[in-house]
């Protein structure tokens, strides 16, 4: 296994199977009389938040507990970040309180590849988005979701097709779910306005394509991503009236899928803009299982990064 | 590392069969019946063991007596010691453990601890009436107060020794060797 998760393109097909197994497992524990494993008890897990997040914190909150793990939760509001401090004093201060792991949510892209790389701590690293770059625990539980729904709860996803759908430029979702879905064996498709298409998408494993009723009925599974409204700053495209006619999901659109395909979203929706409320709320949609998954889904990124040794850790075995 | 010589057949298919099924008709006796009896195996191989000792006793007292497995892999003492460890497969029951009699069923008891480790396991899944422990084999060297109540076969092993157990579900035939001058297994 990998000694810190950064990034979904340095999973191995191998690493991200063992992952989505272990998640499984941990699904078990919902239909326990005790929710709790003994995994992580001692381990300390900082949550360290640079970025506001409500889901994304509380789950990987929810999973360190029913792990055992003692908690941190450390947001960069009310904490001397908003004195001044540096990443580096930041992170020395967490080395210092033992912290075993730290899950880091921030605004630039590459912080938690500088947290894991810069020496300052031992523990393992969670990148919980950074910037535009990546969301890997996101990505590997939207895998987990579709897996389960698709591919019988086992294997990878050989053969699937996969559409991410919407601001691909600002989605640190559509990145790691890109690299993921491709490790994993399925073929990923974009769509998206021109203007939000990134740079350089020619060297991602995806192809694109700007128009959605074409690509829908090969669809096995359709991602809506979220307008990122507060990351923009021109207009990407003319009216929200516009951008959803031509983009967003409704009932007529979904039409087009195939009988047995999901539709997904990371959240928070948009209702109305890229997505309808009745396909918010269809039994097609797997959105709330996706959050449910996200537990599981961190319990096992955690248990691999910290539950055991350190040492020997990030070799192949 | 040298692969370990291999020592005699310490049970072949046929007596791995017999102890089975001995093992069975003891759990019943001891048990008083097959009402709420469950049997479940440590992964891999005890799981497997439990499976084959759940067909028996329903057989032979013409109900179905539910089996599954309980992996311990998280209540390891060693757990920190070691990179993590893929976890096995926990299936239990529907009906649950508690007020029933579990029956743990593991291939080789050695240290104790792996069955330690299971027990705490039990412990946070229900409350069982009773936890019984049946065993393949019984090679001694215990480092815990824990004894088997239905052990297949008693082997004296030195501790550089191991014992190598092959099912047929799994390793295509049923085999128990006894592994010579074995390098410090891991």
């Amino acid at each position: 296994m990998i000694e810190h998760l950064l990034s979904t393109a340095d999973l191995s097909r191998d690493d991200a199977v063992l992952i989505l197994d272990t998640a499984g497992e941990m699904e078990n524990l919902t239909d326990r009389s005790v929710k709790k494993l003994p995994a992580l008890r001692g381990r300390t897990v900082v949550n360290l938040f640079f970025e506001d997040s409500t889901r994304t914190r509380i789950s990987f909150e929810a999973a360190a507990k029913r792990l055992s793990a003692d908690v941190i939760n450390f947001s960069a509001k009310g904490s001397s970040v908003s004195k001044g401090e540096s990443l580096k004093d930041t992170a020395l201060t967490l080395q210092a309180m033992g912290a075993d792991a730290v899950v880091i949510r921030h605004g630039a892209s590459g912080a938690p590849m500088r947290l894991a790389s810069a020496g300052w701590i031992d523990g393992a690293v969670v990148n919980a988005g950074d910037g535009t770059h990546e969301h890997p625990t996101q990505a590997l539980l939207d895998a987990y979701t579709i897996r389960r729904h698709l591919c019988g709860g086992s294997g990878d996803l050989a053969g699937l097709r996969v559409t991410i759908v919407g601001d691909v430029l600002h989605s640190r979702v559509a990145r790691s779910n890109a690299w993921l879905l491709h490790t994993l064996g399925a073929q990923v498709t974009l769509v998206a306005p021109p203007t939000l298409v990134p740079v350089g998408v020619d060297s991602w494993p995806v192809t694109v394509s700007y128009d959605l009723d074409t690509v829908l009925p090969e669809t096995d599974a359709v991602m809506m991503l979220r307008v990122q409204a507060e990351r923009m700053n021109a207009d990407f495209f003319p009216s929200t009236r516009e951008y959803s006619r031509r983009y967003g999901l409704d009932a007529q659109r979904a039409a087009l899928l195939p009988q047995r395909s999901i539709i997904m979203h990371p959240g928070p929706m948009v209702r109305g803009m890229e997505i309808s409320d009745d396909i918010a709320d269809s039994d097609r949609a797997v959105i709330l299982e996706q959050v449910s998954n996200g537990v599981s889904v961190r319990m096992a990124v955690l248990y691999l990064l910290v539950g055991g040794s350190r040492e020997g850790a990030g070799e192949t075995s | 590392m040298p692969e370990p010589a291999v020592g005699p057949v310490v049970l072949d298919a046929a007596d791995l069969n017999r102890a089975l099924t001995r093992i069975s008709h003891e759990i019943i006796e001891s048990a008083r019946g097959a009402d709420d009896l469950i049997i479940l195996g440590i992964p891999t191989r005890g799981a497997v063991l439990a499976h084959r000792l759940a067909e028996r006793i329903s057989a032979a007292e013409g109900l179905a007596v539910p089996s599954g497995s309980i992996d311990i892999t998280m209540y390891r003492d060693d757990l920190n010691m070691r990179p993590a460890r893929a976890l096995g497969h926990t299936v239990i029951p529907s009906r649950g453990v508690d007020g029933k009699t579990v029956v743990l069923v593991d291939d080789v008891l050695f240290s104790g601890r792996t069955v330690r480790a299971a027990l705490d396991a039990i412990n946070d899944i229900g409350r069982p009436r009773a936890v019984r422990l049946a065993v393949i084999v019984d090679r001694g060297h215990r480092e815990l107060p824990i004894r088997a109540d239905h052990v297949g076969k008693n082997l004296p092993t030195h501790r550089g020794e191991s014992v190598r157990v092959r099912l047929s579900e799994i390793d295509g035939q049923d085999e128990i060797v006894l592994l010579r001058d074995a390098e410090k297994q891991s």
